[in-house]
């Protein structure tokens, strides 16, 4: 029972596409967790099906040990969505949502205080009685989080909550979700912001084409690439006529002067690429070494996974 | 029984109506009227459908009745697909309600809907012509028995259709002629003989006929008859509408 959520063998196809092909991940209680892929990599579709909004084809998913499909009751009481897409009633007020959405979880009057909580922590107290319609973008996305806290979840899910949000919105919501966490909150974030994950995230899971290509701790995750990799860009006077052949696999963009390259630290010298392309005619004018962050481990992986 | 939630539910339901009275309550009272002014003035010298009956009154149960009808059917297949389309039916189901829950809200939303319209339209048609009642009860029986019927269908309409004019074809192609066909404008013994036995496998007919001698006391046919075919439609239809729900057809899909 210390995991908050468990994904056993979740496949799901929708027509010839396979969303999800068999995938299997643990998400422990107080987690800061943070699902990672590429657009169409099958994480909103793992999340509705923990959610319940979508049934997997085949294998389980459980909340806290609820079946989320069996025991749909218990696994939902536990669990805070956040969808992917900016939905709303427009028929009510932010109060009266939120009010409606407590409602379904039995929750009355006695509930109140914390919807306050929720209204002010989440800066909508201005907006409270105001109709859904009437709000911005970055207000309905506050409101869609305050919706999925109303009955104490244990667990939130957030599915890209901070896409196409502003910058200073998003680094609202960001505090606002930390403090969650500090108070004892799992979490789960979906997110193609590498940022995101980077600052936020204890633990990331990338996915893509519908399987996990990777799940580790962010530093290990990070590590497993720094450590034996680096990117190295170099400046020179004039463009070259042709990269010599000995370098074209460690190119990875060249854009007039600019050469990048990703190297092997093990294997491939920084000195021998510099010697190479002396040989070859360049005048050096400038050199960079950058370690590698999230972003890369993922066009990485996922490169890796494809080929 | 999470009946809380359910009791919130069903509240969301009648405002969501409540809201937009005048599209949802007023305006199908109008034209209920305008059917009974057109209609009566036009056919009031022809016809007698019922000794002792005159043709306007002969007209109001119907009327009343096929308000009830597609009001009933209305909220609840336009509820729902407002919500698919808007995409946020996710709110309720994110929920711990139960399909049956589900189920009871809104059907019961349907049935406060057609019984409120049904209610309007009596008010105001017996400005015009005195009505007797045979029986209150029979009324109330057949009016929430109908409504819950559509209510209902509604619901399965609502979770087929995917987009709104999907769901205007189930209306025009089904509801409609279903419930103008039913002898609303007229008793179906004055049909040919084929259309007579037709008109006995809608069961629309039924329920406008058993609402009749909830007034007149006379009926086509035996009211218990009538009874009997709602009460065996609002079986099956629950027991379909709850099986897509809990199946999650089209809603968890
Ligand atoms: N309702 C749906 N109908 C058909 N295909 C879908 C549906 N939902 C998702 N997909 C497909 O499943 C794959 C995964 O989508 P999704 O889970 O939304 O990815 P992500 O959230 O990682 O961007 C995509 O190829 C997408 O086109
Ligand atoms: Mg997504």
């Amino acid at each position: 029972m210390d995991a908050a959520i468990t994904v056993n063998e979740v496949r799901k196809h929708y027509g010839k596409v396979q969303a999800l092909k068999g995938l299997n991940l643990t998400i422990e209680r107080g987690e800061f967790f943070g699902l990672l892929g590429p657009n169409g990599a099958g994480k909103s579709t793992l999340i509705n099906i923990i959610a319940g909004l979508v049934r997997a084809d085949a294998g389980g998913v459980a909340v806290f040990g609820h079946d989320v499909v069996r025991d749909y009751r218990h696994a939902r009481a536990q669990l805070g969505v956040v969808p992917q897409e900016l939905v709303f009633d427009p028929f009510f007020s932010v109060r009266e949502v939120l009010r409606i959405q407590a409602g379904y979880f039995g929750l009355g009057k006695e509930n109140d205080p914390w919807l306050d909580e929720l209204i002010d922590a989440l800066d909508l107290s201005d907006k409270a009685n105001v109709n859904m319609r009437a709000l911005s973008g970055g207000m309905k996305r506050r409101v869609l989080i305050a919706q999925a806290l109303v009955h104490k979840p244990k667990v939130l899910v957030l599915d890209e909550p901070t896409a196409g949000v502003d910058v200073e919105l998003r680094r609202t919501l960001w505090q606002f979700v930390k403090r969650l966490h500090r108070d004892g909150l799992t979490i789960v974030l979906t997110t193609h912001y590498l940022e995101e994950a980077e600052t936020l995230c204890d633990r990331i899971a990338i996915i893509d084409h519908g399987t996990l290509i990777a799940l580790d701790h962010k530093r290990a995750l990070l590590e497993k690439v720094t450590g034996a990799r680096c990117r190295l860009i170099v400046t020179l006077a004039a463009p070259l006529k042709a990269v010599p052949e000995s370098l074209s696999g460690m190119l990875k963009q060249q854009e007039g002067v600019r050469l990048e390259f990703q190297l092997d630290k093990g294997r491939d010298p920084i000195m021998s690429v510099l010697d190479a392309l002396r040989a070859a005619g360049g005048v050096l004018v400038d050199l960079q070494t950058e370690e590698t962050d999230l972003e890369d481990i993922f066009v990485e992986l996922t490169k890796r996974k494809r080929t | 029984m999470n009946l809380r939630g359910l009791s919130v539910l069903l509240y969301k339901e009648l405002l969501r109506f409540y809201k937009v009275w005048l599209q949802t309550l007023l305006a199908p009272i109008i034209t209920a009227l305008l059917y009974f002014l057109v209609f009566a003035h036009a056919l009031e010298e022809q016809v007698q459908v019922y000794s002792g009956v005159s043709y306007t009154a002969f007209l109001i149960p119907g009327l009343v009745m096929m308000s009830i009808i597609q009001n009933a059917f209305a909220n609840s297949s336009s509820s729902l697909i407002q919500s698919k389309v808007t995409g946020n039916i996710v709110f309720v189901l994110l929920s711990p309600l139960s399909y049956l829950e589900f189920f009871l809200a809104f059907v019961l939303a349907s049935m406060v809907r057609g019984v409120v319209v049904g209610a309007g339209v009596c008010l105001v048609a017996v400005l015009f012509v005195s009505l007797p009642i045979h029986s209150a009860m029979i009324l109330l029986g057949f009016a929430l028995l109908s409504s819950a019927v559509l209510g209902s269908l509604g619901i399965i309409a609502g979770i087929w259709a995917e987009k709104f004019d999907q769901l205007a074809g189930f209306q025009n192609f089904v509801v409609l002629p279903l419930s103008f066909l039913s002898g609303v404008f007229y008793s179906i013994h004055s049909l040919p003989p084929f259309w007579q036995a037709v008109s006995h496998f809608n069961p629309f007919f039924y329920m406008i006929d058993g609402f009749r001698y909830g007034f007149f006391g006379v009926s086509d046919v035996d009211p218990w008859l009538s009874f009997g075919v709602i009460a065996v439609s609002l079986c099956l239809l629950a027991a379909i509408t709850l099986f897509l729900l809990k199946s999650g057809y089209k809603l968890r899909h």
